[in-house]
């Protein structure tokens, strides 16, 4: 069992605006490469993406490789429904991912890095680059030999999928590989890359600033540290928080509902709907996926109180995947498609209640089939919905 | 050797390469796991999920065409799970498919079918998506047909005509429900860098892509009591039709393909192999000319090395992607449209019917043959040199429809004139055997001397390798060609857009020099065109390849120059080759196309 906290935890690392990158990077490059990777696998951090892969570990795997070609890329292609954290980051705190993009490349041994920004972000792009020259100019003075610039996605949602994004990037068509082999083998124009969500390679900059222990310290076994979240939806204090990870949906409802609450969606719209009485013995973190326990999340936190219908939620999110799926496989293309039109039909009365067990049915295909990450959870919205508020679909 | 990976698939051990996949892996062990976007021919995929198998230890399935070995694997590929998910798969795809499979060109040999048979698929649960569908079918090329509605969105086509031919006229677009195959601002295959060859059809697994059917337009004039139908065979079409037909990859029909045809009711049955032996006094003639305009008269302006002009869609190929290269391309019409332009002027004298009654059929390999014969300049005869042109899939329709038993059919032989060919005419069917057929005839020409290769047979030119290179010295030659003597005739032969591209590449960075090259759009030559059976990939390739060069061994003559009726021809007709009546009947000119 993890353990849970009774309070919820306010934590102020990532936005808290140090100036004080030149002296970490300094004191990172007088470190062995062995030394930082081990302080980053025993800080326990997670992708903050939502698929939570150990970063340490992706930055070892990358450096173990003996090409001499490698690429860092940030994944700031923020299009989860729900999640406007890494927009955030990189307005208020662009240098501490710089940095930690810097710290990888050193140890993976990359000249380039990119930022994929989301095409949406467009705005951010004048300040980025005020911030890009200044940090170019404290490596040119550190001696270390790399660049970061950025690139532009062009608004699939899929191309935060990090194999898809590498396809955008490359000029193609934005859709995942087939895996293996992964981005650490064979990703940027066939070369090592590490693909890190904006949030990740913060973190990495607060880890190599107070050390794993403390980053360690917050959360709860396999899930530690701690994550912004992008609260919104029913609260009067809708916007963004850093919490410790390991708390309840419960806690959280507790300081952010105003007590009309009857679900959170976590994760976005790809995510789980808890509804409340799960909200106990559900914890937000990495592990236990599966069993419904402990949910994942890429910092999306929705609240729904009594007036909202969970069937015209769910209509959302799935005409959301209609659209935003690539299209190359089909559980996730055809799959959406029937999940969307299947609950239009049920609640008309054109097919049968019993439809929508086939069509659950069909959503276990998807998540067993489906050929990327992305594709294996758009149907976790239905499911979960379906499974918990079945009578707002059909009355 | 690679390393050896030890793996169980549905417990039974089993031993592969490293590079190996699982579906590979399970071949080995006969155990069948379906597929749909995978294709021997190309680039793995992995988008249609139907190969789905469980892996010990992964709560996931994994797609087999697409994961490699790994030590120590567990692999099952019939679980209630895997059956489950294949099922809903392929009912899903059902869902996006319009059904109509009664009315369906690819009826009986379609993948999607045969799988939905497979597994059962007896009612469709799902909702069917197709009426919300904004499908269309592009009906506008003369020789492809795409039915959005049929499509399953396994980018077979798509991975067919950038990889294999280097083209890329068809591509994804959209995303989600809307994602489609489509082209340049979803304009008609007619209407852009489309050469027609058809490789997308054959390698389709349902009836998305086919060829545009001119059938019923064949039994019409068949029926028309007033037209005299000839119809001409290409060489590949005698070694791919038996498969049509229930008989093996390769096997040799042509006797029977003859006497099949004069049962359908053609007035006469003809030869292209004739024409292509044509081609050759032609073609050859042209060379030894452009080699002289450029070894002797030191004519600037001469352009080599010279290109084949046989293959339609390597003609549109260039056409479109390198139209600075028009002047190599030998002014020679195709075999096809040589006879189609004879069949309307010296057939039709010489059996006394007049032009405008004859209905010229040809049945080719190759779709981009439909479009070749309705170039608007392919009126040289005074009429439509060739009316209609059929593939070789077409012709088996006619004899199905028309209730003949294959098998059981006599051998008879062509009708005469036009009806002879030699073994250099017949592989012509085969990569390598317009360039091997040339020789034959321009060494004998130029030394009076048979090519100094066994049994003629030049076999560097021959196979399924992407360029094939032959370097011919000229010794000993007769007075008239002495400006050729110690000369190194340099060629070389590819196969398949895509090594075509790499060939044009490589000559105008200056990387290489030739004199004579031969291209042929598809993969193996006209034996692996698109218009022949399916299904296909190398091994069937080199079966139908055997059989065009076991064909050329068993014919008496086997030299262009010696058939007899090409002899004939020139005495009563063309008096000689790139003659006055040769240049308006048997030479054509090219245009500059758009690039998209």
């Amino acid at each position: 069992m993890t353990t849970t906290k009774k309070q919820l935890h306010r934590i102020d690392l990532i936005f808290k605006n140090e100036d004080d990158c030149k002296e970490i990077l300094r004191n990172a490059l007088s470190r062995s490469d062995q030394e930082i990777v081990n302080e980053m696998v025993n800080s326990g951090l997670k992708g903050r993406g939502g698929a939570g892969f150990p970063t340490g570990l992706k930055w070892k795997l990358t450096a173990e490789s003996k090409e001499k070609e490698k690429y860092v890329i940030c994944n700031a292609d923020e299009g989860e429904p729900g999640t406007f954290k890494d927009r955030e980051i990189l307005t208020r705190v662009p240098h501490k991912v710089l940095s930690g993009m810097a710290i990888c490349a050193k140890i993976i041994g990359a000249q380039k890095g990119y930022i994929y920004l989301r095409g949406e972000y467009k705005f951010l792009v004048p300040d980025l680059k005020k911030e890009l020259r200044k940090f170019h100019d404290i490596l040119d003075e550190l001696g270390l030999d790399f660049r970061v610039d950025i690139f532009l996605g062009s608004g699939a949602y899929i191309c935060g999928e990090e194999s898809a994004l590498i396809e955008s990037m490359e000029g193609k068509r934005g859709e995942p590989r087939n895996k293996p082999p992964f981005p650490s083998v064979k990703g940027f124009k066939g070369k090592p890359t590490v693909v890190n969500n904006v949030e990740t390679l913060a973190h990495s900059y607060t880890i190599l600033k107070f050390g794993a222990k403390k980053f360690r310290d917050l959360g709860v076994k396999d899930s530690r540290g701690s994550k912004v979240f992008s609260v919104s939806g029913d609260t009067p204090i809708p916007g963004i928080y850093e919490l410790e990870l390991g708390m309840t949906v419960q806690d959280f409802v507790d300081d952010f509902s105003d007590g009309d609450c009857k679900a959170v969606q976590v994760g976005g719209a790809s995510g789980f709907l808890v509804p409340r009485k799960r909200f106990g013995k559900t914890t937000i973190g990495y592990q236990g996926k599966l069993t419904g326990i402990s949910l994942p999340t890429g910092g999306s936190m929705m609240i729904f109180n009594s007036s909202r219908s969970m069937y015209n939620v769910l209509n959302n999110y799935l005409d959301f995947f209609e659209e935003e799926s690539c299209g190359q496989c089909t559980p996730c293309r055809v799959g959406c498609q029937q999940l969307l039109k299947g609950i239009k039909a049920v609640k008309r009365g054109e097919k049968p209640t019993s439809y929508l067990n086939q069509l659950l049915k069909l959503t276990e295909t998807m998540k067993l089939t489906a050929k990327c990450g992305l594709g294996q959870s758009v149907a976790n919205s239905f499911s979960s919905i379906v499974e918990n508020f079945r009578e707002e679909m059909i009355y | 050797m690679s390393n050896m990976v030890n793996l169980t698939i549905n417990g039974i051990a089993v031993s592969v390469e490293e590079d190996k996949t699982i579906l590979e892996a399970a071949k080995e062990l006969h155990i069948k796991i379906p597929t749909l976007c995978y294709h021997k021919d190309l680039c793995v995929a992995g988008n249609c999920r139907v190969c789905v198998v469980e892996q010990v230890g992964n709560h996931k399935l994994v797609a087999s065409c697409a994961t490699p070995v790994s030590e120590g694997m567990e692999i099952n590929t019939n679980t209630l799970k895997v059956r489950n998910c294949r099922k809903h798969i392929i009912e899903l795809l059902l869902t996006e498919h319009r059904e109509e499979c009664t009315k369906c060109y690819r009826n009986g040999h379609c993948e999607l079918q045969e799988l939905s048979a497979e597994y059962q698929i007896t009612n469709q649960d799902f909702i069917d998506l197709v009426p919300d569908k904004n499908y269309t079918i592009d009906m506008l090329s003369p020789a492809i047909e795409k039915d959005d509605s049929k499509c399953i969105r396994c980018q077979r086509c798509v991975r067919t005509c950038a990889e294999i031919q280097s083209v890329g006229a068809i591509a994804v677009a959209h995303k989600g429900s809307e994602m489609k195959i489509s082209t340049f601002f979803d304009r008609s295959l007619d209407e852009v860098v489309c050469t027609n060859c058809g490789q997308c059809i054959v390698h389709c697994p349902t009836g998305a892509l086919t060829e545009k059917s001119y059938v019923e337009k064949v039994w019409d004039a068949i029926a028309d009591p007033e037209a005299h139908v000839v119809v001409q065979t290409a060489p590949a079409v005698r070694v791919g039709l038996g498969e049509e037909l229930g008989l093996g990859s390769g096997t040799r029909v042509t006797e029977k393909m003859v006497s099949a045809l004069r049962r359908l009711g053609f007035d006469s049955v003809l030869d292209t192999n004739f024409t292509a032996d044509l081609t050759i006094m032609e073609e050859g003639t042209e060379l030894l000319t452009r080699l002289k305009r450029a070894l002797v008269e030191d004519d600037p302006d001469v352009a080599l090395p010279m290109a084949t002009s046989c293959s339609p869609g390597w003609v549109k190929y260039i056409e479109h992607k390198y139209p600075e290269y028009l002047p190599n391309l030998s002014t020679c019409k195709s075999p096809q449209q040589m006879f189609g332009a004879l069949a309307k002027t010296y057939y039709a004298k010489n059996i006394k019917v007049a032009p405008e009654n004859i209905v010229s059929v040809s049945i080719m390999p190759c779709t981009a043959k439909k479009f070749e014969a309705n170039r608007p300049e392919m009126k040289d005869s005074g009429y439509k040199d060739v009316d209609f042109v059929l593939t070789t899939r077409e012709l088996a329709v006619m004899i199905r429809q028309a209730g003949i038993e294959f098998e059981k059919l006599n051998d008879e032989s062509f009708d005469s004139i036009m009806g002879i060919g030699s073994g250099a005419g017949v592989i012509f069917g085969a990569t390598g055997g317009v360039m091997e057929a040339a020789l034959r005839t321009a060494y004998e020409i130029v030394t009076g001397r048979e090519v100094p290769f066994d049994n003629l047979e030049i076999t560097p030119v021959r196979g399924l390798e992407g360029v094939k290179e032959a370097t011919v010295k000229i010794e000993g030659t007769v007075k008239e060609w002495d400006f050729l003597e110690g000369v190194e005739l340099k060629c070389a032969v590819t196969n398949g857009l895509e090594n075509a591209h790499q060939l044009m590449e490589a000559i105008k960075r200056g990387d290489k020099f030739y004199h004579f090259i031969e291209i042929m759009a598809c993969p193996g030559g006209c034996l692996g065109g698109g218009g022949q059976p399916f299904p296909v990939d190398n091994e069937i390739r080199l079966k139908r390849m055997e059989a065009i060069y076991a064909e050329d061994r068993d014919l008496p003559i086997r030299k262009s120059h010696e058939n007899p009726e090409i002899i004939q021809i020139y005495k009563e007709f063309l008096e000689k080759p790139l003659s006055h009546k040769s240049h308006k009947l048997l030479h054509t000119s090219y245009v500059k196309r758009e690039q998209y």
